[in-house]
């Protein structure tokens, strides 16, 4: 494999020795140096506005530090022992995972019935895939705004719909569990549809030989999904799992739009449905408490870490004990 | 491709179920939208917590119409172009000229250069919000556009994206071609490696300007009420007007319709990208 490799050196000088001509030289340095110039932008920009904030965040954590403090003072890891035992905290816990599981789990699940679904051979498969991928369109402050109304206390479509079916209306907004399930009912119309076609892409990818040998072999379309088809997508749905952690466990702007509150960042009246991105946003910009919020953010970014992390190993494991090469 | 339930002729039962099913999930996936333009072509006062009728009515363009007077929303649009289209403009070419580097040049520590591009996909630099908004403070950049350009200038999943294209699409006897003519490193860039990344590029540029366009956390922390983009518009909208629905609904219908436009003309090539994407990463 050769790469950009130097030009050969034309000897421009005949007779005497081969000295490298001033172009030469330049072209070397081109070749030498350009790569370096080229990825320059990425490791500049990701190094100040990525990585040295995150990392700062660890210091800003250990000072009481307010929004135009000019001479903000240490108190090292105060922040941390108030967050330790500040309940508003802990119910920002709770509330983050409760969200994360009730949008996750059914979540999956659906997009590999529905990736199945598009896996067959339909009339019109390119216009299903877009019509399934439509949510992704609508922005995150659009859906929580048309969701917020649909749950909505006044005329909200949900509640019209379960009286005129002679069913009691839910409180969506001032009940806990039933909050986390309309945010989560946002999370899932937005992505169901996008996490079905990466399962529908590696689907396709799957070799056709395991198939026909299985029908040879007289398995039902019900046996092949769960015996082959399900096994071998396990990275794939990983993948997914793994991404949609990250994601979602910084989930901020569904809760803060589903407020009854417009407005507000408490998560409902009693923070019922406050996550803890949430929670940071307003310790940091409303409450101007930005040592704090930092501290906020180190302890989420440890969980989202741990969780990942725990995510991975998982994963290893079920790929270990099914043997599967991939 | 049929993998796993094959549809037989003779089932014509389960035929039916699936297209209904499908059906019954691109309604579901259309619903909000409509929804939000039935809203707002009606008057609040006309609203009720009786089932609503789910036909519009005629008062969507002075509904929308007061979301001009309401928040500054051409301006929010203005600035939303502005920023979504620099940031589509910068990313794609850095994460084009860093792709080409990764992919057909060899330089030292390459390897784990490109490792650490990879692996900062999963970081969730997000939670680096405060110290960065301490630092565009300290700039005086805050309330103004280029807080929200500079962090997007090229992301990293835009420079594996690249990478992964140009490995394949772009043959090393035509770099090497085009050395022995004399181009320089960035000639070759530009003539040889930026014709063969087209279709690439162009996936990445739609992926950006959605992604530009929908941010919402932190142009919220950083740009003011005066000065926004769409979406910290709306939600100031939301939050300023909240009884008002038809008001508010109207705004997200304006915000929602031209990237809904965009979905309807460039639909298959986006479900590509991301099918793609899902392969190679």
């Amino acid at each position: 494999m050769t790469t950009l490799a130097e030009k050969p050196a034309r000897q421009d000088a005949p007779g005497g020795p081969a000295r490298p001509t001033l172009r030469q030289r330049l072209s070397r340095w081109d070749v030498k140096f350009s790569p370096y110039v080229y990825i320059a932008p990425f490791f500049v920009v990701f190094g100040l506005t990525g990585l040295f904030p995150l990392l700062y965040t660890a210091y800003v954590s250990l000072f009481d530090w307010e929004i135009g403090d000019d001479d903000p003072s240490f108190v090292g890891l105060e922040n941390f022992v108030t967050l330790f035992g500040d309940p508003q905290f802990w119910n920002a816990v709770v509330n983050t995972i409760s969200i994360f599981l009730l949008s996750s789990v059914p979540q999956v699940i659906i997009a590999v019935l529905l990736a199945a679904l598009l896996s067959l051979r339909l009339r019109f498969p390119a216009g299903w895939r877009v019509g399934v991928l439509l949510p992704y369109s609508a922005s995150l402050v659009a859906l929580g705004i048309i969701f917020a109304n649909l749950f909505g206390p006044r005329y909200g479509l949900i509640n019209a719909t379960l009286e005129t079916l002679g069913l009691d209306r839910v409180e969506w907004q001032a009940n806990r569990f039933a909050g986390h399930l309309a945010i989560a009912t946002m999370v899932n119309w937005r992505w169901t549809g996008y996490n079905a076609l990466i399962v529908l892409a590696a689907m396709q990818a799957l070799s056709r030989d395991v198939y026909e040998a299985a029908v040879v072999d007289g398995a039902g379309a019900v046996r092949r999904f769960f015996s082959i088809t399900l096994p071998m997508l396990r990275p794939t749905l990983i993948f997914v799992v793994i991404t949609s952690t990250i994601g979602g466990l910084q989930i901020f702007t569904e809760p803060k739009l589903f407020d009854a509150m417009p407005g507000s960042n408490n998560g409902g009246s009693q923070h019922q449905f406050q996550t803890l991105t949430l929670y940071l946003y307003k310790s940091a910009f409303e409450g101007f408490d930005l040592g704090y919020a930092s501290a906020i953010a180190w302890v989420l970014f440890l969980l989202i870490v741990l969780i990942a992390l725990a995510n991975f190993l998982i994963t290893r494991r079920i790929a270990a004990t099914t043997g599967l090469k991939r | 491709m049929t993998l796993g339930l094959p549809l037989r002729r003779r089932r014509n039962g389960s035929r039916f179920f699936v297209y209904a099913t499908l059906i019954a999930f691109v309604a579901g996936s259309l619903f909000p939208f409509y929804w939000s333009f039935l809203v707002a072509s009606r008057d609040t006062g006309m609203l009720s917590d009786h089932l609503p009728p789910l036909l519009p009515g005629g008062n969507f363009w002075s509904n929308a119409a007061r979301v001009f007077d309401a928040v500054p929303f051409w301006k929010a649009l203005g600035n939303s172009l502005v920023v979504s289209g620099t940031v589509t403009l910068t990313t794609v070419l850095f994460s084009a000229l860093a792709g080409f580097a990764f992919a057909k040049m060899r330089f030292r520590g390459s390897n784990g250069l490109f490792v650490f591009i990879v692996v900062t996909l999963a970081v969730p630099t997000q939670l680096g919000v405060i110290p960065l908004f301490i630092m565009m403070s300290d700039l005086g950049w805050a309330g103004h556009l280029q807080a929200v350009i500079v962090p997007n200038l090229v992301t990293a999943f835009g420079v594996f994206w690249m990478r992964q294209y140009i490995v394949d699409a772009v043959p090393y006897e035509l770099i090497e071609a085009a050395r022995v003519d004399g181009c320089s490193v960035f000639g070759t860039f530009v003539h040889v490696c930026l014709p063969a990344i087209r279709p690439a590029a162009a996936v990445l540029a739609m992926f950006t300007f959605m992604m530009s366009w929908n941010d919402f956390l932190w142009p919220l922390i950083v740009l003011d009420a005066g000065n926004p983009t769409v979406q910290v518009a709306l939600e100031k909208l939301q939050s300023g007007h909240y009884v008002d629905y038809s008001l508010v609904l109207a705004g997200t219908t304006l915000a929602t319709i031209p990237i809904l436009i965009v979905f309807l003309l460039l639909g298959r090539q986006i479900v590509a990208g991301i099918m793609q994407g899902a392969v190679k990463g």
